[in-house]
């Protein structure tokens, strides 16, 4: 039984990741080949040959079919096996297996489960990224730790006051309480920090132009098991509330997305995301944004990587310790842990 | 509901039924709310999620009180 939910959309990849040419990636643990047909749809495929299971992401793409670089086994969008060497039959059971596939928001959700079970109504959403009104940057960092360590590692942002000080962390992240809402029925986990009168970090002073302290929101929405949406909103104190219709003009809003892919027991796709409704046509704010979250994903990645080390290699049911701030992780485990559970009931 | 107790930011869920966990005022002490209204404090996360998912037993499912909210809708769209 794999440590994440079956039966559950995941990102497998940015739409603008999939082009004519064939990609490998491994997904939850499946080997998938994806690519774009001559009429634009994304394709995912099992990345083994039926045959003698060589990758197919190392074959050839001819006419939105991918011919298999060992054999000639030829197989179309659907995996279906058109041609079969030296011989006019194609096997019964000659058929690769597809996956279900969503182009939404920017991104590729692939069905990870029974095909036939896949709800497209499910996946949740993330409109900024592919919005007029707001400019995204974005990245993929491979991360060696299994996905439930960014998981929490997401969840609780006190740790950006320690581990991304002079970037995003400032001592009021660590100091003010959180607000924890979670509803069971729509699984989803929502997390406020609202910080009245706070430092103004560099990644918002330089890309906002804002001096002097701030009024810092921070509000995770988290869809487990793979979406996390941050909704990071700054403005210099003083600055009116948002009004009751959600008019917001002197905010600067940041909606800084992640995907949270597992691509083995031991290994993690981040896709992260910065989207901003301002200074939208401003490279040098969209370079600094990315570089700069680049750089706090990457501490992120290196604490994760050992983390993941130390966790592997300890004893079973070691005790952990679990304060406040643990209040929303703890939240997101516990439906992860009834997804699991829901998850394999269906494939049994 | 006392008045010792933060209930900034406003609800953002609005589902029927949303557990709430708030800190007490100057405190370490959380407050954790059923969707029903009752509520119960705790300094430990874990034992406060405890109680809250074994408090619903018995609870009919039509709608609870619930906190006291400021209304402001779930933020699934850009503002």
């Amino acid at each position: 039984m794999p440590s994440w939910p079956r039966n559950q959309w995941y990102v497998a990849a940015y739409s603008a990741e999939v082009t004519g040419e064939l990609m490998a990636r491994t997904i939850c643990a499946e080997p998938m080949v994806f690519y774009r047909t001559s009429d634009g749809e994304a394709v995912a495929l099992a990345d083994r040959c039926v045959h003698r299971r060589f990758p197919l992401s190392k074959s050839h793409l001819v006419d939105d079919n991918v011919i298999c670089g060992y054999h000639g086994f030829t197989y179309d969008r659907t995996g279906t096996c058109l041609a079969a060497p030296g011989q006019k039959r194609i096997p019964r059971t000659a058929r690769v297996p597809a996956f279900h596939l969503v182009e939404q928001d920017s991104l590729v959700w692939v069905w990870i489960g029974e095909q036939e079970r896949a709800d497209e109504s499910t996946i949740p959403r993330a409109p900024w990224l592919d919005s007029p009104e707001y400019t995204t940057v974005r990245g993929l960092e491979p991360l060696k730790a299994r996905y439930g360590l960014l998981v929490d590692n997401l969840m609780d942002l006190s740790h950006e006051t320690y581990l991304h000080g002079g970037y995003i962390g400032t001592p009021e992240v660590a100091e003010t309480p959180i607000t924890t809402e979670v509803d069971d029925e729509a699984q989803v986990i929502y997390v406020s920090r609202h910080m009245d009168d706070a430092a103004c970090p560099p990644f918002y002073a330089t890309s906002t132009g804002i001096e002097g302290r701030i009024t810092r929101w921070q509000d995770i929405e988290y869809h487990p098991p793979c979406l996390y949406l941050l909704h990071s909103r700054v403005a210099p104190v003083g600055t009116p509330d948002p009004t009751e219709d959600g008019r917001d003009e002197p905010a600067f809003h940041v909606e800084v997305v992640y995907a949270i892919t597992p691509e083995t027991e031991h290994s993690t796709h981040d896709f992260w995301m910065v989207a901003r409704d301002f200074a939208l046509e401003d490279q040098g704010v969209s370079d600094f944004l990315a570089e700069s979250n680049r750089t706090v994903v990457l501490q992120d990645v290196e604490a994760l990587d050992v983390l993941e080390v130390v966790v592997e290699g300890e004893k079973d049911h070691y005790q952990e310790l679990s304060i406040n701030i643990d209040t929303g992780g703890l939240a997101a485990r516990r439906i992860i842990a009834r997804q699991l559970t829901q998850g394999e009931a269906v494939t049994a | 509901m006392t008045a010792d107790v933060d209930l900034t930011p406003a609800r953002m869920l609005r589902g029927e039924h949303v557990f709430r966990v708030v800190s007490k005022l100057n405190t370490d002490i959380l407050v954790g709310y059923c969707w029903c209204g009752e509520s119960h404090e705790s300094e430990d996360p874990i034992t406060l999620w405890t109680w809250l998912l074994e408090h619903p037993d018995g609870h009919s499912s039509g709608s609870g009180g619930g906190p006291p909210t400021a209304g402001r809708p779930q933020v699934l769209e850009p503002a």
